[in-house]
């Protein structure tokens, strides 16, 4: 399949490896963001190949797990109402909030419904004049342009049930707040390809002018991860910190304007609650004032009462790269794919599902 | 287990499914056919002394509750008819018999019916067998979903054959008899309205015929299973869980089709777990393996059938692969519902 086969070679691959344990064996920590390129380095074996010197650490960037115990308690209250269908991705439905999941509050009556995108929610309105329809939307800049252009949709053809729910959020301002904590020492970031598509390479620039941090903003096929693996460790050794592309069949350095453009006109940054990291000042995305008619949060009167963290879990954690999933006393023990305790273990690029899926209990 | 209420997880075929069973039916119905897990109970005959003995009877039941009715490639009449003769065909029996239960909703289509049944003596054509017995039920709008068909087969295992999940040995073959995934995104497709390229098509198919000549070609034969729900990855851990074995496979043996490939890419699910009609995967003792992938090219749903994989004695229990970058990963049973990623 062509853009897929070329990039699981593995002739090419095993010359990457070469390349990567020809470099100065340096102890370094590198921190892949993005939970798509964790579940590529484990469905893919990568983390053997590498020399020990190499260290992976999975970082923020599941949509699904950074979602704030708060925010999935409004979800389920909200699929509660009468006269509601929630809508989300399909992901969101077993991750527990502070009492029930939506998974939960579906068996027991609430109308949610998985969709495939936001175009699912808006038929899923049209077909259902009578009850009011509220998208649950979660994900980065590569999700929030499609959610935007849902609202504008909405507008225009003059859908008046259709809300949206936005706990919508952007990647560069957790990725500062992760190397201001100090926590964590981090060497070179891999960076986040889909959200990459997006918003360009102009958001990471602080981190390698203003940290020294070098940046890799890397594809999700096997080649690509290890060419941006070799690429981080280069100007390691160069001593270099620059934002590079290894992605570049994808990603442009200014991003994908046709997309951006609706998202901002729609939503705006504002500060926002991740799991793990508390309040992160314009990380999030509200909608404007312009379209607050479809603001759930506005239009909607809901209290999902105070909430509830689940002890003993360390998702916060495992979120920063502070702990390993196996180092966790709940990792396959209380806590499974089957039975999550933690949102880690519930998305399927979760870390700690993503860990427990292709490396096991142990 | 956990939580009050049956979950659509409950059904997907991978852990949660396996703990109903061990939870819910197991401490009720127990007895020794039922604790084989098998797709198919395989029974002693109540006959008298020298009236075919040796001979055992086969049985299996599947409720078939599809949505679309009609998708590339088959429909809810061909599935109906093929999953029950698989589940035969897969314990080494010759299936001979099914039942057929309908469960209609008010207002379904006569003209849908006509052809979901016709569907069905096709398939049961094909297969060679005869549908003896049936039943219906109509339920009121809303109370099923147009149409559900369950099957009930037996057939008959022959003299010396002995197949089964449990009979892995360390150092035997995995055969696996072609491209996985098919039937899942042709249904997945036609459901949601998505196109990859070149349609996909299901693989429904019934197997039987493949399974009686690579019984003939390799008399040995240790397991076979339909990779249905839950796909490749879930049927070798099963195997692995029942023998107490390894199994080492290797992915760039294993065939997916472009169509399905990226339909899997774009959705972000793994080939290994989709829902597979028309394939299976066997078990053979070494000395029997090249025979029995012989036989299984011969037959027309084997064509594309590749020794995949071996056994080994550690870690018990656990299915491994070597990734094709040379990587190696752990492949567990599915767990939960497939669902597509957000980003």
């Amino acid at each position: 399949m062509k853009y897929v086969d070329e990039f699981r070679d593995s002739e090419t691959a095993a010359r990457l490896v070469e390349r990567i344990r020809r470099h100065p064996p340096i102890p370094v920590n590198l921190m892949e963001v993005c939970g798509t390129h964790t579940v590529a380095i484990f469905r893919h074996g990568i983390r053997q190949l590498l020399p020990e010197n190499v260290n992976l650490i999975s970082g923020p960037g599941c949509p699904v797990c950074v979602t704030a115990n708060r925010d999935i308690d409004w979800a389920i209250a909200a699929a509660k109402q009468p006269d509601t269908i929630l809508t989300t991705f399909g992901d969101m439905l077993k991750v527990p909030g502070s009492h029930s999941s939506l998974q939960q509050a579906r068996a027991e009556g609430g109308e949610v419904r998985v969709v495939y995108s936001t175009l699912d929610a808006l038929q899923i309105a049209r077909a259902n004049p009578q009850k009011r329809v509220v998208f649950f939307g979660i994900g980065f800049e590569t999700t929030a342009p499609t959610i935007a252009c849902s609202i504008l949709e909405a507008e225009e053809t003059g859908l008046e049930n259709y809300f949206v729910f936005s706990v919508n959020k952007v990647m560069p301002p957790p990725m500062k707040a992760l190397v201001d904590s100090g926590e964590v020492r981090i060497d070179g970031f891999l960076c986040p390809g889909h959200v990459s598509a997006i918003i360009g390479s102009e958001p990471y620039q602080f981190l390698a002018r203003d940290y020294g941090i070098p940046c890799v903003i890397a594809g999700f096929e096997p080649v690509d991860v290890l060419q941006s693996i070799d690429m981080l460790l280069a100007q390691r050794v160069e001593g270099r910190a620059e934002v590079e592309i290894q992605y570049k069949r994808v990603v442009r350095p200014e991003g994908n304007p046709a997309a951006m453009a609706p998202l901002y006109r729609v939503f705006q940054p504002a500060d926002a609650e991740w799991r793990g990291l508390g309040m992160i000042p314009g990380s999030g995305l509200e909608v404007r004032e312009e379209y607050a008619r479809f603001d759930a949060r506005r239009v909607t009167q809901i209290d999902p009462g105070p909430t509830r963290e689940h002890r003993g879990c360390r998702c916060g954690d495992v979120l920063r790269g502070v702990m390993k999933p196996p180092e966790c006393p709940l990792y396959g023990r209380a806590c499974t794919p089957e039975t999550p305790v933690g949102p880690c273990m519930v998305s399927s690029e979760g870390t700690c599902s993503t860990w427990f899926q292709f490396a096991g209990a142990e | 287990m956990r939580g009050d209420r049956i979950l659509l997880a409950h059904g997907s075929g991978g852990k949660l499914s396996s703990e109903l069973i061990q939870e819910i039916f197991f401490p009720a119905f127990g007895n020794p056919a039922l604790a084989r897990m098998d797709d198919s109970a395989v029974l002693p005959l109540p006959l008298g002394k020298g009236q075919g003995e040796g001979s055992r009877l086969a049985m299996s039941t599947d409720s078939h509750v599809v949505k679309p009715l009609f998708f590339g490639g088959g429909d809810i009449g061909r599935l109906a008819v093929c999953g029950t003769v698989n589940d035969l065909a897969m314990v080494g029996a010759t299936p001979l018999y099914l039942a057929a239960g309908f469960i209609l909703e008010e207002g379904l289509l006569l003209a849908d019916l006509r052809r979901v049944v016709a569907s069905m003596k096709e398939a049961a054509a094909e297969a060679g067998v005869s549908v003896v017995t049936g039943d219906t039920k109509v339920v009121e709008q809303g109370g099923a979903d147009w149409l559900y068909v369950t099957t009930t087969g037996v057939g008959m295992v022959s003299d010396g054959v002995n197949v089964s999940g449990s009979n892995a040995r360390a150092g035997d073959v995995v055969l696996l008899s072609g491209s996985i995934g098919d039937h899942g995104i042709a249904v997945l497709s036609r459901r949601e309205g998505l196109e990859f390229g070149s349609p996909v098509t299901s693989d429904v198919a019934p197997l039987n015929h493949m399974v009686a000549a690579m019984l003939e070609a390799a008399p040995h034969l240790r397991a076979l299973r339909d990779p249905t729900r839950g796909g490749l990855a879930t049927t070798l851990n099963e195997f692995a869980a029942q023998s107490g074995v390894s199994i080492q496979i290797e992915e760039a043996q294993i065939l997916v089709r472009p169509a399905v490939q990226a339909a899997c890419e774009m959705l972000g699910y793994d080939p290994l777990y989709v829902a597979n009609e028309g394939k299976l995967v066997a078990i053979a003792p070494e000395e029997e393996a090249e025979a029995a992938l012989s036989a299984m090219r011969r037959t027309r749903y084997g064509e594309d059938a590749r020794i995949i994989g071996r056994v080994l004695p550690s870690p018990t229990g656990r299915v491994l692969m070597k990734t094709r970058i040379g990587g190696t990963r752990i492949v567990q049973m599915l767990m939960g519902e497939m669902l597509p990623r957000i980003c």
